[in-house]
């Protein structure tokens, strides 16, 4: 094992007060894993700065000591972004939790990159604004961490996802410097929008230590509808319906039949277990608006072949009808002692097919997958219900998950929607992107961190 | 020193299911407080795994770890998997006190009289609780703290005086009959645990518990001088005496011929519901043990189980807010049946406290162990009150009950000035019913 020198810890404690030092195996043993099943790393320290001047003197000091730099957040990630390697320095941002600014005249937020997710939105709200990107985690997740692994959630159609919501970054690069991409412009055209290189980029290229967000007017009302299918094409032929009426909802999220099954037996919410597809419609905006749209989504569902069609008449009851898309992930969970969250991505007219042979995959290869996910944007999650210690099951899932990807690439999707490549993608990467861009990636990771010194080994393998 | 390796022998699937997705963090007081992963859930079962693996130790660390952890269970809530933390943590418990790692001999005395002596036997507990009694009520203890005697002792203990439950002048046995009938029986039989801590101080709860109970058409049987339930030994690491206790409990029922077994503290009831797996080994008890779990409920549960009663009369009280016990909230899953029971009360206004189910501190013997973290907890939940600014608060735990009182009795001046239990405002509206 890489073991980190004394010296090395000593120079971190000449920067840091000793209790934001931590190296005794009670103390970083918690720090060998993310969110992500099976894979697992004991760091050889973890510090934790409070300014972005201390995170830029702790890289200086890993440079010149040629140890590896892993920044973490909260460890949410479910692609292994943050798992340590073997002996490195492990930057955790979480004290660096300040809200700096809710700017109200340039509906702007700041905050260090600690901030929890849920906070920013809470904090927007407040004021009668709104951060819609609303990842799974948001409760823990910090925004450092969305931004640097490009967060989406559930409003992707119609909101987009972390990208579209950075306006600035302050960042420390691979040797140390201290810099800020980015304003509260909303055009800006000044040289290259560096800012958007370092926008998922998985803490490969530099340490994101402060952001600044765009906000919006929160929405004034919301509806929500949940619509039952005995077939998932009669259910995407309603989101083709709906979105060709000129309809943006903010969310429709679907639950197929393994994943509903997994439901009703978990949370006995009285959902019939015959159907093929769930889906959970909701609009929100102006209350005329949304209350027309509703209507519309709701004739569109039944036209195209729902077997069932309801609408919560208020806040309370559109909760009850979102129990069962709240309830999938931990439903599902539920079922064996190991769960493997996929995260492919197809083009929205593709899903149906999609769904349809991660469905025959299973079949062949024997495999409980419980399949829900993001019908507005194609996002599916393909969840893989195993025991991480049968590993002739596991070598099945391999297989399994090898053709799941290569149907997704020839259907002109993506590996990763919104879980980011880490080391639980990266055997997939070159395969869909081919290898100019692939080159052009590695290219770009070689110029800003030559010494391979942060985060090295996810997305790609580093150059000798 | 022992060789057997708990967390080796537990069935590993319990420690696997932990995905580490990190939900729990945001839910874990001791992981707010510090932001360090090894003081939240995910972190102390990586931990736990680590043990069990053979890639660490048991160590000093690890047991300061495990005894800093509250057991307050909101982890259980907020875990997507369904993680038994529960179990893994009173296992890891056991694991260091079997490793002998943390042994001084001062903790030892004390952990040996309490837990090995005092709270084994119901009748030396009892006779403390007299004993206490008349030091309380003849002027003794005003006297000693006006002498400020507790200045002599040192200050860990002495912070603690101030704590000392106020001990009933009756205890359950006085105040409840073995078997009550109802005037109006609806075919119910149930029998009633009426605890330790409970018992000693608030055996007027016992007593409201019967009412309601009759005033529902349940016969009521309550055997006499109760052992402790075995969750003080369960949460300390000491499962063999735990087991003891539980054998003991389901001895003193006649579990075929009751309805159910009912428990008014929270605690105690997430404790009670669990003899079925404390005892799955044991020939003799395990069968018992199953059916004993399938019986027991909380009397909130139980209420609104069997369509309880709404009174017509009111309870003398209007605002009034609710602080969850965690074992009842986060342990027992009973959540909305103490609140459907505050708002049947003619006239009371119910409000919700904010952050009601975030721990108040008590924890068990938390506040004795870790005084300053179960401070800061108590600090918190009396700043929730005041933003409340409800003159009572209903609770369901007699810990929680003596911490929260202690807590606002320190503050002076305060909007809250009363701590209940739901049960007995229900006790007093089926009683101004017959007044009326």
């Amino acid at each position: 094992m890489n073991q980190i020198e004394a010296t090395f810890i000593q120079s971190l404690k000449e920067i840091l007060p000793p209790d934001r030092v931590l190296t005794s195996a009670e103390d970083i043993v918690p720090y060998s894993f993310d969110g992500t099943a099976a894979l697992k790393q004991r760091p050889g320290a973890v510090v934790f700065p409070l300014t972005a001047e201390e995170v830029s003197e702790c890289v200086k000091l890993a440079r010149r000591n040629n140890v590896p730099v892993v920044t973490r957040g909260s460890g949410t990630g479910l692609s292994g972004g943050s798992v340590p390697l073997s002996g490195c320095l492990v930057i955790c941002l979480v004290k660096m939790d300040k809200l700096i600014e809710v700017d109200e005249k340039n509906l702007t937020l700041r905050a260090q990159s600690g901030v929890i997710t849920k906070e920013i939105d809470d904090a927007a709200a407040k004021v009668g604004l709104f951060y819609p990107p609303d990842p799974g985690s948001m409760k823990i997740s910090t925004i450092g961490g969305n931004v640097a692994e490009n967060s989406g959630g559930l409003r992707g159609l119609k909101y987009g996802v972390t990208r579209d919501y950075v306006m600035g970054i302050e960042v420390v690069l691979p040797d140390g410097t201290l810099t800020f991409l980015g304003n509260k412009c909303v055009k800006d055209v000044a040289g290259y929008s560096m800012k958007d290189l370092f926008i998922g980029s998985e803490g490969t290229l530099g340490i994101i230590t402060e952001v600044i967000l765009k906000v919006l007017p929160r929405p004034k009302a919301r509806k929500t509808m949940l619509a039952l299918y005995d077939s998932m094409d009669a259910a995407a032929k309603t989101i083709s319906a709906i979105i060709a009426a000129k309809i943006i909802p903010c969310t429709l999220e679907f639950l197929d039949r393994v994943t509903v099954q997994c439901v009703e037996d978990y949370a006995k919410i009285g959902l019939p277990t015959d159907v093929e597809a769930l889906v959970l419609m909701e609009t929100d905006g102006h209350p005329v608006v949304v209350e027309e749209e509703a209507a519309q989504m709701m004739a569109l569902a039944k036209a195209n072949g729902a077997r069932d069609v309801r609408a919560a008449a208020d806040e309370a009851e559109g909760a009850k009808l979102a129990a069962a898309r709240r309830n999938a992930f931990s439903a599902l969970a539920r079922v064996r002692p190991t769960t493997i969250l996929e995260d492919v991505t197809v083009p929205r007219s593709e899903l149906a097919t999609m769904v349809a042979f991660i469905d025959s995959v299973a079949k062949k290869h024997k495999l409980q997958i419980g399949t829900f996910g993001h019908l507005g944007d194609g996002n599916l999650h393909p969840t893989f219900l195993t025991n991480e210690r049968d590993h002739e099951e596991m070598h099945r899932i391999e297989i399994a998950l090898e053709e799941i990807v290569d149907e997704t690439i020839r259907l002109g999707g993506t590996v990763t929607g919104e879980h980011g490549v880490g080391l639980a993608k990266k055997a997939f990467l070159k395969r869909q992107l081919g290898e100019g861009s692939y080159e052009l990636m590695r290219n770009i990771k070689q110029a800003l961190d030559p010494q391979g010194l942060l985060n090295p080994g996810k997305i790609f393998d580093p150059r000798n | 020193m022992p060789s057997a390796n708990l967390l080796k022998s537990i069935d590993y699937s319990v420690l696997q299911q932990c995905m580490h997705c990190g939900m729990c963090l945001p839910t874990c007081p001791t992981y707010v407080e510090t932001k360090l992963e090894r003081n939240s859930p995910r972190g102390r079962i990586s931990l736990m795994r680590a043990v069990a693996d053979g890639e660490l130790e048991v160590s000093k660390a690890l047991s300061d770890e495990m005894y800093y952890c509250l057991g307050c269970l909101a982890c259980q809530t907020a875990c997507p998997a369904g993680v038994n933390y529960a179990e893994l943590f009173e296992t890891a418990r056991a694991e260091v006190e079997q490793a002998q790692v943390n042994d001084g001999m001062q903790r030892g005395f004390w952990r040996w009289l309490s837990l090995n002596v005092i709270f084994m036997r119901p009748w030396l507990l009892r006779v403390i609780g007299r004993v206490l009694r008349i030091y309380q009520s003849t002027g003794l203890e005003k006297l000693m703290r006006k002498v400020h005697f507790f200045g002599l002792m040192p200050r860990s203990l002495a912070a603690l005086e101030p704590q000392t439950p106020h001990i009933s002048a009756q205890f359950s046995d006085d105040l409840i009959w073995p078997d009550e009938v109802p005037k109006q029986s609806r075919g119910y039989r149930v029998g009633l645990l009426t605890g330790c801590i409970q018992d000693l101080a608030f055996s007027n709860i016992n007593r409201d518990t019967v009412d309601v109970l009759l005033a529902n058409g349940c016969e009521v049987i309550t055997p006499r001088s109760q052992s402790c339930c075995g969750s003080l030994h369960a949460h300390n690491g000491e499962l063999e005496l735990a087991r003891e206790l539980a054998r003991r409990q389901i001895d003193s029922f006649d579990l075929d011929n009751v309805d159910a077994i009912i428990t008014n503290a929270g605690g105690c009831g997430s404790h009670l519901k669990t003899y079925g797996h404390l005892l799955h080994d044991d020939p003799f008890y395990a069968a018992k043990a199953k059916q004993w779990d399938k019986k027991v409920k909380d009397i909130h549960e139980w209420l609104v189980q069997i369509r309880f009663r709404k009174p017509t009369a009111g309870a003398g009280v209007g605002e009034v807010t609710y602080h969850e016990s965690c074992h009842l909230c986060h342990g027992q899953r009973v959540v909305s049946q103490p609140r459907q029971i505050l708002n049947s009360i003619p006239g009371l206004v119910f409000k919700e406290l904010p952050e009601s189910n975030w721990c108040c501190g008590s924890a068990g013997i938390y506040n004795i162990t870790q005084p300053e973290q179960s401070q800061k907890l108590l600090d918190r939940k009396v700043e929730n009150l005041r933003q409340a600014g409800v003159p009572v608060v209903a609770t369901s735990n007699p810990g929680c009950h003596l911490q929260i009182a202690n807590g606002l009795r320190a503050c002076g001046s305060h909007p809250c000035h009363q701590v209940t239990q739901p049960v007995t405002l229900l006790a007093q509206a089926y009683r101004a019913e017959q007044q009326a």
